[in-house]
């Protein structure tokens, strides 16, 4: 909110889902702002609504879902009420996505040059020379070995690696600003994950778009991201920059999953968190996460907390861990 | 020490899987080595690690330790005895699996009760009815589940609970050897350390022995008492856990190691850039199966396969790391 004009900024974003039980609230009142050339990375567990929330801006989520939301918009443009050709322009061309699967991400009855090459005629009407040439150069880009050749290869022939590098050559075909990356690298092995890793911050210096990396690794998280937002059951519920949340988590559900990595445990029993993510028909009148924490009162179960100032890392705490106010220390 | 005194629940020697694969119409079958000459031993109360990518061979080694298939070659021996199909289900409660996902390894049909009776209805046909019933209960309450889950059905639990259940499934034939085959991937990081501390509690309590199968380094570390690194089917690496994390001597070992990701944002990045991709398992090289990928290798390497060498901290290696600097001229690892 330093930034006067974000390039993506969202406020008061809601996702619900109708199912046979009723509605089912994916996604709770997020606000985000992504200035142009951030690398931000939406971190939480399964069902926190990182990957629907994304899904709903870029108006990628079936009939079901019942978008609501008090801004959208992208560089201006408000997405909120886009017309489905006016969508179809900008998505793929200005805006991109990258999923977690790049085996069903792809058609697999189509080449990969083909498939490449369908971004560039949709959008940018290349000749098919201008078309093929491009698409070379693309799959060079992202380190493609022997691009030429595997333009006329289907996906079944590439390794689970090679067709995200191809996902990703398809994702920057026209120059993206903003590129989400949703779990780019959870399906692949560490070995390919740091190469796919260093392809993509690579790619966000050399052509300054903005990253957008969705993931549940904190250890990918720490070692990419400018900044971190942290989701629980569908609420941005903390929001910093990457060192100051390793070094000082402001929300309790941020410090918890902290200490909960293998690698920060002193002992030999991890610290836990008790309970699990509340669902449709458990959820808490007050603060989403009281029923976990170690430091809820009877405020916190009683009224939703109110979103903290950017220097208490925007949680949405009644008692941020560390503040000022009086703090809760009887468990 | 009382490790020497101990005798180890489950001994593979040289045990190797091979697959025949392909044999089409006009092609020639080929065989695909999943498993090559894996020797280990695993002692009570201890936790040995398999780790590496996927195509590996962990878990192959995993049903072949489970006798769920047949060794093609080498020999496996429980309680010191070599195991031959014949004598597969009467050792089976010796040794039990906790499967990756626990969204298909538990039958939605049946309920959470059932599920963790039916080994018992299979194995000791001749236990009364009451006392499978009594010893389901103690067994759900030994992993931490509520007795009003027992006429529930798995649907109604969430992947950490499930996970409870199919441990709970596990061990309710009293096995001395666990193998858990990614017990933690499919769960969220708040849920993997419940799961975490009940294995390792349980351990304590019952003296089982693991034999651990993941792929997350920062898991096994917190975990294992020795560790395996496996690449194409075979051991690379061997030793215990502080061996291996502190002191590779595999580059591969190396290799795996500082791509694993940190969780510490100030972290200096010295991480390893490998060339390439495995190599398929059809088509191994003659030599070092890491030679393609590796930043030191020398033509020794792409003509000879080098064996597991050493006391207790093995490493399949002409060049380990740390022993090298006299022999030969080493290249420095590629850092990104």
């Amino acid at each position: 909110m330093s930034d006067p004009t974000p390039l993506l900024r969202i406020r008061n974003l809601s996702v619900d889902f109708t199912t046979s039980s009723g509605l089912f609230r994916a996604v709770d009142g997020i606000d985000l702002d992504v200035a142009s050339g951030e690398l931000l990375a939406i971190v939480g567990e399964s069902g926190s609504g990182k990957s629907v929330s994304m899904l709903a801006v870029m108006g990628l989520l079936p009939w079901t879902a019942k978008i609501t939301a008090d801004e959208i918009t992208f560089d201006g443009t408000d997405l909120r009420n886009l017309s489905g050709p006016a969508r179809r322009r900008l998505i793929g061309r200005d805006m991109a996505m990258i999923f977690q699967e790049p085996m069903s991400s792809l058609n697999p009855c189509f080449t990969i040059g083909f498939q490449l090459k369908e971004a560039l005629r949709q959008h940018l009407g290349l000749n098919a020379r201008d078309r093929h040439a491009r698409a070379i150069e693309l799959l060079e880009m992202v380190g493609m070995p022997d691009p030429e050749r595997r333009l006329k290869a289907f996906p079944f022939q590439l390794s689970g690696g090679m067709n995200q590098r191809v996902m990703i050559a398809m994702a920057i075909a026209c120059r993206p600003r903003l590129l989400i990356a949703d779990e780019p690298t959870t399906a692949l092995d560490v070995t390919i994950q740091a190469q796919i890793l260093d392809l993509l911050t690579g790619l966000q210096n050399d052509t300054g778009m903005t990253l957008i990396l969705i993931t549940h690794d904190m250890g990918v998280v720490a070692e990419t991201a400018e900044r971190v937002c942290v989701q629980y059951a569908g609420q941005k519920v903390e929001d910093q920059p990457v060192i100051d949340l390793f070094d000082h988590p402001y929300h309790p559900y941020t410090a918890a999953l902290l200490a909960a990595l293998p690698e920060r445990a002193t002992e030999r029993r991890l610290p836990t968190i008790p309970g699990t993510v509340p669902g449709a028909f458990d959820r808490p009148t007050g603060c989403l996460f009281s029923p976990r924490c170690r430091f809820a009162d009877d405020t916190c179960r009683g009224t939703q907390p109110p979103v903290q100032p950017p220097a208490l890392g925007r949680a949405r705490c009644h008692y941020p861990i560390g503040a000022t106010t009086p703090q809760k220390v009887t468990q | 020490m009382t490790d020497a005194l101990l005798k180890p629940i489950v001994t593979a020697d040289n045990l190797s899987r091979d697959y025949d694969v392909g044999g089409g119409m006009f092609s020639k079958p080929q065989t695909l080595s999943a498993v090559a000459g894996a020797s280990f031993s695993v002692l009570p109360g201890k936790t040995l690690a398999i780790v590496g990518e996927s195509g590996c061979g962990k878990s192959t080694l995993a049903r072949l330790v489970t006798m769920i298939e047949t060794p093609t070659g080498g020999t496996l021996s429980i309680g010191g005895r070599a195991v031959t199909p014949s004598d597969w289900s009467s050792l089976r409660s010796v040794v039990q699996i906790v499967f990756q996902n626990p969204y298909g390894s538990l039958n939605l049909r049946h309920r959470v009760g059932y599920i963790i009776e039916e080994p018992l209805i299979i194995n000791r046909p001749d236990m009364p009815k009451a006392e499978r019933v009594a010893r389901v209960r103690e067994i759900m309450q030994l992993v931490g589940m509520r007795p009003e889950h027992y006429d529930r059905y798995p649907h109604m639990f969430s992947g950490g609970q499930r996970q409870r259940i199919a441990i709970a499934r596990a061990l309710v034939l009293e096995p001395k050897l666990l193998v858990l085959d990614e017990p933690v991937s499919a769960l969220d990081l708040s849920i993997q350390s419940q799961i975490l501390n009940l294995l390792i509690d349980l351990q304590e309590r019952l003296d089982l022995a693991y034999l651990f199968i993941s792929h997350d380094l920062s898991v096994v570390r917190h975990v294992a008492d020795d560790v395996i690194v496996m690449y194409l089917g075979r051991a690379v690496e061997s030793g215990s856990k502080e061996e291996v994390f502190s002191n590779p001597r595999h580059p591969y070992t190396k290799a795996l190691l500082s791509a694993t990701p940190k969780a510490d944002p100030r972290g200096t990045s010295t991480r390893i850039r490998l060339q390439g991709e495995l190599p398929s398992p059809l088509n191994i090289p003659p030599g070092c199966p890491f030679a393609e990928r590796c930043w030191k290798v020398q033509d020794k390497c792409r003509a000879e396969r080098p064996a597991l060498d050493g006391d207790h901290h093995k490493a399949a290696c002409f060049f380990p790391e740390g022993a090298a600097e006299a022999s030969a001229p080493v290249a420095s690892a590629p850092v990104a």
